[in-house]
């Protein structure tokens, strides 16, 4: 089969593919919005960012995690060289998805990876990895939907409605907004799950992640946990359906189909 | 309008971006072995659930971190339950939030 040759049936795995993205996105849109509006809230109320300074927060460093840190560190007046530091501990864990990531981007333009790198978050890296497996390739709908639609839009645009209307909401927990990151990751580490390997690197990773964070910090434990967690997988025989690596699946040339 | 912390984000922007490229951008990682790639093909299930769990599990006080149970676990094993049963995180998602406002209106912390 060459590529851009795309048989009914092999259109028909793509779209079954894509449409399980565009479900699990719906999930993450709610997800990015919940979790961009209370850091909206809390970058006006607890840290007294403007407007302005909050959406710049939002686009250009586009972390949410390290984001609601630095409200902390801002309102603690802690000096930015600590920051910048704090900030990069607290996202080294994209190193690792990076590196997860980089065999199905084999081939693609330096420009369009350097652009991937940027909107590379917990989520468009579970969406993207969760499709790929799917097809065992590459499909650039499968990275870009949920880099952007489902995660850059949302948070932004909610991040805008919780710093400017944010101030009518006291209690954000009382409508259940402080559970959906947690529980959005759990969801999407299901995604992820194959097999016996993966359910034992998210137990271990879980597990050595709440030791290491009350022993030491909590960003030392959720690097611990994703560093540590897979190499206990790896003691596990693999016996997974979801062990597709990147190029070991025929399929056709994914940019010539519409969703 | 203070725009004092644009600069800022930037710095969060240049420490944070080498950890994104650093894959996606480093042709060596083609020439990885075998097993390497396999220990990344973990490592996400492993880092989104220690995210899950520390988020649910772990609190901050007075700079000091602590243990803690509550309704979120809840939550989060609802989501849990019905992504592995239904693969709808969406469904998911929305089961979570409903048992957090439900629980919370009946008094549970």
């Amino acid at each position: 089969m060459s590529p851009g040759t795309a048989t009914p049936l092999d259109r028909q795995t793509i779209r079954a593919a894509r449409r399980q993205l565009a479900l699990d996105g719906l999930g993450i849109i709610v997800s990015a919005a919940g979790f961009g509006f209370v850091y909206g809230l809390t970058a006006r109320t607890a840290g007294h960012f403007s407007p302005v300074e909050a959406m710049a927060m939002s686009l250009i460093a586009f972390g949410g995690a390290a984001q609601f840190a630095a409200i902390g560190y801002v309102a603690s007046g802690l000096a930015w060289p600590a920051i910048g530091l704090l900030t990069f501990l607290l996202n080294a864990r994209h190193v690792l998805y990076s590196a997860a990531l980089a065999p199905w981007f084999r081939g693609r333009s330096v420009a369009e990876r350097a652009l991937a790198a940027h909107l590379l978050t917990d989520e468009s890296f579970a969406l993207a990895v969760a499709h790929f497996r799917r097809l065992g390739r590459f499909d650039p709908i499968g990275y870009w939907y949920p880099a952007i639609v489902t995660t850059l839009i949302p948070w932004n645009l909610a991040t805008l409605a919780g710093v400017t209307l944010g101030d009518a909401i006291v209690e954000p927990s009382r409508f259940g907004i402080d559970v959906i990151f947690p529980a959005a990751m759990a969801g999407l580490a299901v995604g992820l799950i194959g097999g016996r390997r993966e359910i034992v690197a998210a137990l271990a990773g879980g597990a050595i992640g709440v030791v290491a964070s009350l022993a030491i910090s909590p960003t030392i434990g959720i690097i611990a946990g994703g560093v540590l967690g897979p190499l206990v997988g790896l003691l596990v025989p693999s016996t997974a359906r979801g062990d597709v690596g990147p190029g070991e699946a025929a399929l056709p040339n994914l940019e010539d189909v519409s969703p | 309008m203070s725009t004092d912390l644009v600069p800022l984000a930037v710095l969060m922007f240049a420490v944070t971006y080498p950890s994104r490229a650093i894959g996606l951008l480093n042709p060596a990682i083609d020439r990885l072995p075998r097993r390497a790639l396999e220990y990344l093909q973990l490592v996400g299930p492993a880092v989104l659930a220690a995210l899950a769990a520390v988020n649910v599990m772990v609190a901050t006080a007075d700079g000091r971190s602590v243990f803690v149970a509550g309704l979120p676990w809840v939550s989060v094993l609802a989501c849990l339950a019905i992504v592995a049963w239904r693969r709808n995180l969406f469904l998911g998602l929305a089961a979570a939030v409903v048992i957090a406002i439900a629980g919370r209106a009946a008094g549970l912390p």
